[in-house]
């Protein structure tokens, strides 16, 4: 399924229900989202909590298939995709960044890294390589042999960016990447998701404050109910120059 | 992908707690009790053979039945006579027939008495006969020969410090058997059993001189004019036994045996215990098997969420299961493992105790199939064993698995 003339579009939700059954009542969770998301753009699906928010990042993440509905990624209908196809789909083009950092207690930075290269078959001398590079990239090249329980909240969360973009994903999709953290820290985190929107990728990011969705998106699609309720869009400026985060790193200090 | 999921496996084990390791415990059992078994199996064999003073040779040992409580025949109410001997060596099937006789006999020496046993040996060819029967070899000093009077050996058991008469007896000490007193001319190697070790050896004249067995004889050795037919012999002596003796097929009061039935005693008596502890490795490996699927079971729950993020960053169900599958099936493996170590080790300890016990050779092996094999099926139940927690895993909804 093309479609030709979107050639930009990487995402698109075209009136998408996720309806759930308790007993006999309905929770309509999403309840006919469309939405659509170019490639490179920066967009924050914001709305308070039971708004679907959550719900439809599990649907664009392919962590969730629709009741009604069809998803584009890449142009390509994953509603219609098996269990095992929107696993390697989730592994090969998305990247994930949750509210809870969700690294692998068991594993090291580095090996949280490593994973997801490793469920791809990628050779491990390149997926050590990759790690690494990722792992500088975030700045935390000095606890690669840690354990998460080992770093901050922060740091966690660096590992998380991380290991998101250890297969080049299409998409990173945070869900409230800064929930957790305070906001000095929550700063250093969305410094570096602006840089990878900087350096082109596509972010969708869920939150439910308006300010951080302001102030890094470019598109938000406010939620509720279950309902796009409106849509805004403005032309952004870059967000951090270099040298602003050592600023902040000193602050913190 | 596989060695993958091998090193990703062992790097979740390293985090298993106590709880996971003792429930290992049935397969460490299981494999530790079958292989030192099998380990032991050929010294066990031995040791008992031994015991029951059994040579591998072609030997035939008749019996009078009865109480016995010392050495064989020793307390037959019913006893053998010489005139048995003569009638027996008068078959054609026997080439030979030695009658030899084992009395209680009360010894002093180092002012100390005991109680012990007094053997004949007798003279000429059949002298040869018997120490060939008995394997019969001197630590020290010589064996008797024809015409030795007031000489003897004596039997292993003897020579050690731990014997009846507070100091051991050596070549050239003098010792009283039923007040006469004897020269000890040479100490016999230990054979393991009491039968043999705790006896003394005499020629047939000083047995007479110091007992009055009469034509008693206790125990008649024969050799089978043809080895392969001993069965044969045993036939015919049984036959004559029973008309001599006056009694009827399955009421014998007396025993032919050969090597061969008692050894197949012995291994039937081996074989009894292999069984039962076969039975009770079983049962515990799968009580074993049982605690691996408790405990995987466990571990899936308890990482319901890791279970969620893998497949957040793409783990494939099939993926999920290969990494549960080989962690069920390495824990098995450690089992295994652990098992098939002390195993081995209590094989080995048990040959060198055996070993020094009956002054024996079994050699020590290590039998690497055995070991391959324990691990291979231990490896083999922990899979089995995790196929059902593996597929719960497997089958996690990723939405509500990263919910926990």
């Amino acid at each position: 399924m093309k479609e030709e003339n979107k050639n930009s579009t990487l995402i698109n939700l075209s009136d998408v229900f996720k309806h759930y059954y308790m007993g006999d009542n309905v929770v309509k969770a999403v309840d006919g989202i469309s939405l659509k998301v170019e490639e490179g753009e920066f967009v924050a699906i914001m709305g308070p909590s039971g708004s679907g928010k959550s719900t439809a990042m599990n649907l664009v993440g392919s962590l969730d298939v629709p009741t009604k509905g069809h998803i584009f990624l890449d142009n390509e209908d994953i509603s219609t995709f098996s269990e095992s196809e929107l696993a390697q789909l989730r592994g090969k083009k998305i990247g994930f960044i949750f509210q809870s950092f969700n690294l692998i207690p068991n594993l090291t930075a580095k090996e949280n890294v490593i994973l997801p290269m490793t469920f791809q078959g990628i050779p491990k001398e390149e997926r050590e390589v990759k790690a690494e590079e990722l792992l500088k990239l975030v700045e935390l090249d000095d606890r690669m042999n840690h354990y998460p329980n080992e770093l901050s909240g922060g740091q966690k969360q660096r590992v998380a960016i991380a290991r998101s973009l250890s297969n080049d994903p299409e998409v990173i999709l945070a869900d409230e990447p800064t929930g957790n953290l305070d906001t000095k820290t929550g700063d250093i985190v969305m410094h570096f998701l602006d840089k990878l929107h900087k350096e082109g990728k596509t972010i969708i990011m869920i939150t439910h404050e308006p300010e951080l969705a302001e102030h890094h998106a470019e598109t938000i699609y406010w939620l509720r109910d279950g309902k796009v309720e409106r849509v805004t869009r403005k032309k952004k400026g870059k967000k951090y120059i270099d040298g602003e985060l050592k600023k902040l790193v000193a602050k913190r200090k | 992908m596989i060695q993958d999921a091998f090193i990703l496996s062992a790097k979740n084990l390293r985090h298993r707690g106590l709880r996971s390791w003792l429930t290992l415990l049935g397969i460490f059992i299981g494999v530790a009790a079958v292989v030192s078994l099998i380990s032991l199996g050929n010294g066990l064999q031995t040791a008992v053979s031994s015991q029951f003073g059994i040579s591998s040779t072609d030997l035939l040992t008749i019996q009078a039945g009865g109480l016995s409580a010392g050495p064989p025949g020793s307390g037959a109410v019913d006893p053998l006579t010489t005139k048995d001997l003569d009638a027996i060596k008068g078959l054609s099937s026997v080439k030979r027939a030695v009658g030899r006789n084992i009395v209680p006999v009360k010894a002093i020496f180092n002012k100390r008495a005991g109680f012990t046993y007094a053997g004949n040996i007798p003279s000429g060819p059949d002298r040869d006969f018997i120490y060939e029967q008995i394997n019969a070899k001197t630590l020290e000093g010589r064996l008797l020969k024809d015409g030795d009077i007031g000489k003897i050996n004596l039997g292993y058991n003897f020579y050690t410090d731990s014997n009846n008469f507070g100091k051991a007896i050596v070549s050239g000490n003098t010792i009283e058997v039923q007040g006469k007193n004897f020269q000890v001319i040479g100490i016999l190697e230990k054979q393991g059993s009491f039968i043999f070790d705790n006896v003394i050896y005499m020629n047939s004249d000083d047995l007479d001189s110091i007992s009055n067995y009469g034509d008693k004889v206790d125990l008649i050795a024969v050799e089978a004019a043809d080895k392969n037919n001993i069965n044969k012999t045993v036939e015919d002596i049984e036959k004559l036994l029973r008309k001599r003796r006056d009694v009827k097929k399955g009421s014998e009061n007396f025993e032919v045996s050969t090597p061969q039935a008692s050894l197949e005693q012995v291994n039937q008596i081996i074989g009894g215990v292999q069984i039962f502890i076969a039975i009770v490795a079983s049962i515990s490996i799968f009580i074993g098997a049982l605690g691996i699927v408790n405990t995987m079971t466990t571990s899936v729950l308890e990482r319901r969420k890791d279970i969620g993020i893998m497949k957040s960053i793409g783990a494939t169900n099939s993926q999920i299961f290969t990494q549960f599958f080989i962690e069920s099936s390495l824990m098995g493996f450690i089992g295994g493992l652990v098992g098939a170590i002390v195993g081995q080790i209590v094989g080995i300890v048990g040959i060198i105790g055996i070993n020094n016990f009956i002054n024996g050779d079994v050699p020590i092996t290590i039998n690497f199939w055995l070991i391959a094999s324990a691990l291979f099926g231990s490896f083999l139940i922990g899979g089995i064993a995790g196929i059902v927690p593996a597929i719960h895993a497997a089958n996690q909804n990723p939405v509500e698995a990263l919910r926990e």
